[in-house]
């Protein structure tokens, strides 16, 4: 018979054991389906290492793709700590990309030191104010976020498609659907000369880093831990639990929306209604390899961002489906998920006596 | 008449358990325990929360698998057979039946259906349902239960779905029930009938295991009490000769001091309502024209049957609820919005009826628990940020004042018992000097220590001039701690009298209706 006792508190060392850990059993089990096609497993693995982490150029490259896997990410788990199930990531991120846009490309001439917060900020409001209606939605009238978010992304992608086939067409892309190109004085500045790697990185690790103080040092972290894990005992005891959702929705609609000034500012220069391969949804599973943890959003999406890339690379060199890299994050989550039973309960084993 | 050596009971033995003994871990929760119960006999099983009394029982049930021990039943023809162990379905075949605390009943279902719900497939049912009826028609004349049982469950009271549960042990042929705190949720009227029926039953050779901790309940009906604590049997012994004192010693292993209530003269009024109403007037809980005071330095008792409006008070006072109607003044200052945070700043302590659902966040830290209603204080922050040292300096202080056993101030509040739970919310409210102090349920599945110490600091929270606000469905804790009792049934709420002029039976007729409210 087996037992599972709550723990009072997990260790650190085993939260990181079992990170480590789903992570193995992650790629054991993605062998499994790999061998049946055929493949050569452990090769088709180190050529995924090596294509995520091979080289520097690699690296870069992984880095760059995390970047926005880390805001969103963050997105995704301060919103689920107070359980306001944002899943509108995705469009959050298409309106901060359009807000990038419509102040960076020429409405504004500045100096980039004016004018790259203010791109920022206007992107994160953007985001922000597009999840405030859903979480108003949802304390006034009891609307299901789930749905509203959901439906929202359908929307804003049209709003941009539009957009770029209409008032916000570059004349000069010899009739693509892309807008005109952001300034140089509102480009986040490449990490490294000649790679894709830009300071957008930066500030995702610096988001992450702020949200965890936030979170656990704050009157208002404290709040919103409340709120979300006891929202009945959090208005018992007064705490404004109306005020923490509105602002956990501008937190998580911001952090969305900086995903999107950060792929169009710092890489692509320009939008188009292709900038985000679900990054707004992939979040959701970083936040969850995560478990939650801001800091913990940095290693995951990394990992995520490294299967992804790593997959390319290896589908490249011996043929195989790059779905794999789905398959490898999928169970992943699976295992994160078995491993949080670990580390949040302790497990017995009673021997099955005789009566 | 009662077994002892000289003269050997003559009724023969229906269950027997020998020896047995079941470990958790280290932990021993069952110590070599040996229980006989014989036919028509009622044994009261006794004993403070983790004193084993549930582990027993989930072995007798098929639940757990003792370690060591066997447990034997009468068959049919009345000779011991062993029990197979960790089979539900052989403990419900050998005829052993439990009624448990909380009911097992299908709500959306009649008291028929759920009556004879797995015993046969509702198809058949409606094919050969008469049979069915006739034997629970006899049932119910023969035990004195009488139940409407054609309409669904959730429209009965709280005592005529627990007939429900019990006719479903019959309609069972069992042999031995087990009532796990049946009065539990009852008026004293109800518990009276219950008591009557369980004397019926055994008087018909049915073997009753007794679980309460109203020990005047269990020297009342039972003939034999088996004292449990800490695993161990400590006690078997007929309960003539034995007296509330002694029981209560023997449960909690060392004298228990009476209670000091020293007396207290009532200061100015904290609370007054005036012709108050609380809550829709379609709602069930909910409280009309209501009038109380309740001064500085005295306790207010407020008995009533769970969901008779004592919910709409508590609402009120905790600040979750505005009046419909009314005027309700707290220090003079109107109470007039439903404003939780409003209400702490105030001086109001509240002590909620659930410290699970509404008392504490169960994730967050006790630390964090001990702090919730007072996070934005000075003491606590210092421009949005946390003083996290000083957070857990002081509540490192209070663990220690109330005695709250934790592993720290660290720890998740969940993984605490319910009474070190209870001690945390005790210590937030009270920290503060409360001017009104709101204990609805305070001492709700606590046990006989942790009860004591409730009682001990609800004492001391009068004894320094606060108003305290009981609301209590246990008339004993009601009676021991207040100095007026109001008493609230179907909305309307009684005058507060003196205790000292009342009795038990006159709140008892009360709460279920007779003399509160027609002449409001």
């Amino acid at each position: 018979m087996i037992r599972f006792v709550p723990r009072a508190r997990t260790p650190l060392w085993l939260t990181l054991a079992v990170s480590i850990g789903a992570g193995l059993a992650a790629l054991a089990l993605t062998a499994i389906p790999l061998a049946l096609t055929g493949a050569p497993v452990f090769t088709a693995f180190a050529l995924m290492a090596q294509g995520a982490a091979g080289n520097g150029f690699a690296l870069a490259e992984t880095l760059t793709r995390a970047t926005p896997l880390i805001f969103t990410g963050l997105a995704a788990a301060v919103a689920f700590r107070a359980k306001l199930w944002n899943i509108g990531a995705e469009g959050q991120l298409y309106a901060g990309a359009l807000a990038t846009v419509a102040l960076g490309a020429g409405l504004i001439e500045a100096p980039a030191y004016v004018l790259v917060p203010l791109v920022l900020i206007g992107a994160a409001l953007a985001g922000a104010v597009l999840l405030l209606v859903p979480v108003l939605f949802k304390t006034r009238f009891g609307a299901d976020e789930v749905v509203v978010t959901l439906l929202l992304n359908f929307i804003v992608l049209l709003f941009v498609q539009m957009m770029l086939e209409g008032p916000m067409k570059d004349e000069m892309a010899l009739g693509w659907p892309q807008s005109a190109p952001v300034l140089d004085e509102a480009t986040l500045p490449k990490l490294v000369a000649g790679w894709r790697l830009h300071w957008g990185l930066v500030l995702a690790i610096l988001a992450a880093v702020g949200l965890h103080i936030f979170i656990t040092r704050t009157v208002w972290g404290f709040r919103l831990r409340a709120v979300g894990e006891n929202a009945r005992a959090a208005r018992y005891a007064g705490l404004p639990v109306g005020k923490a959702m509105a602002l956990v929705g501008l937190l998580s609609g911001g952090l969305a929306g900086l995903a999107g000034a950060s792929e169009v500012a710092g890489l692509k220069g320009y939008l188009t209604a292709d900038l985000s391969p679900g990054f707004g949804y992939a979040g959701i599973v970083v936040a969850t390899l995560a478990n939650l943890s801001p800091l913990g959003v940095i290693p995951a999406a990394i990992f995520v961002a490294g299967v992804f890339v790593g997959a390319d690379s290896m589908s490249r060199a011996i043929g195989v489906s790059n779905y794999l890299a789905d398959l490898v994050v999928a169970f992943a989550l699976l295992s994160v998920l078995v491993g949080g039973l670990l580390t949040r309960f302790r497990i017995v084993f009673v021997r099955r006596g005789t009566a | 008449m009662h077994p002892d050596s000289r003269h050997p009971d003559p009724r023969p033995l229906v269950l027997s358990l020998t020896g047995i003994t079941k470990r958790f871990g280290s932990l021993v929760a069952n110590d070599a325990i040996d229980l006989d119960v014989r036919a028509g006999e009622i044994v009261a099983l006794l004993g403070e929360n983790g004193a084993g009394k549930t582990t027993l029982m989930s072995i007798l049930f098929g639940h757990y698998i003792a370690d060591e021990g066997s447990v034997s039943i009468a068959d049919a023809d009345g000779k011991l057979a062993p029990l197979p162990g960790g089979s539900a379905q052989a403990a419900l075949a050998a005829g052993i039946g439990m009624v448990h605390q909380h009911f097992a009943l299908a709500e959306n279902l009649t008291g028929f259906e759920n009556i004879v719900l797995g015993t046969q497939s509702l198809w058949s049912l409606k094919l050969r349902g008469r049979g069915a009826r006739a034997k629970i028609s006899r049932l119910m004349a023969e035990s004195g239960l009488a139940v409407d049982l054609d309409v669904p469950v959730a429209r009965l009271s709280v005592g005529e779905q627990q007939r429900i549960e019990i006719l479903k042990a019959l309609y069972r042929d069992v042999r031995v029930l087990i009532l796990d705190e049946p009065t539990a949720v009852l008026t004293p009227q109800e518990a009276d009938s219950l008591a009557a029926t369980v004397r019926a039953l055994a008087g018909k050779g049915l073997a009753v295991i007794f679980i309460s901790h109203k020990l005047h309940e269990v020297l009342a009906l039972c003939e034999r009490v088996v004292v449990l604590r800490g695993g161990a049997k400590v006690a078997d012994r007929p309960t003539a000769g034995a007296d509330r004192a002694t029981l209560a010693e023997l449960m909690v292993g060392r004298a228990i001091p009476p209670r000091e209530r020293p007396p207290s003269i009532p200061g100015a009024p904290v609370l007054s309502l005036k012709s108050v109403s609380v809550g829709a007037p379609s709602a069930r809980d909910r409280l009309e024209d209501a009038d109380l005071e309740v001064c500085g330095g005295e306790i207010v008792g407020i008995a009533g049957v769970s969901g008779n409006g004592q919910g709409a008070l508590a609402a009120l006072v905790a600040g979750l609820a505005a009046p419909r109607a009314g005027e309700a003044l707290l220090d003079g200052a109107r109470l007039a919005a439903a404003d939780p945070a409003g209400r702490v700043a105030a001086g109001v302590g509240r002590i909620p009826e659930d410290r699970h659902r509404d008392g504490t966040i169960g994730a967050l830290t006790v630390a964090e628990n001990f702090v919730l209603e007072t996070i934005a204080a000075p003491e606590n922050q210092r421009a949005g940020l946390l003083r996290r040292a000083a957070i857990r300096a002081r509540a490192a202080e209070a663990i220690k004042a109330y005695d709250v056993r934790c592993p720290g101030p660290e720890a998740a509040i969940r993984a605490l018992s319910g009474g070190n739970m209870q001690k945390v919310v005790l210590a937030r409210v009270l920290e503060r000097a409360p001017r009104l102090v709101l204990a609805h349920q305070p001492t709700r599945g606590l046990d006989i220590g942790a009860t004591t110490d409730v009682h001990r600091r609800l004492i001391a929270a009068r004894g320094r001039g606060a108003a305290v606000l009981l609301i209590s469905e246990d008339l004993d804790e009601l009676f021991a701690l207040s100095d007026r009792i109001a008493v609230v049934h179907a909305g309307h709420l009684s005058p507060a009298l003196p205790a000292e002029g009342l009795d038990v039976r006159t709140v008892g007729l009360m709460m279920a209706g007779h003399g509160v409210g027609e002449a409001a």
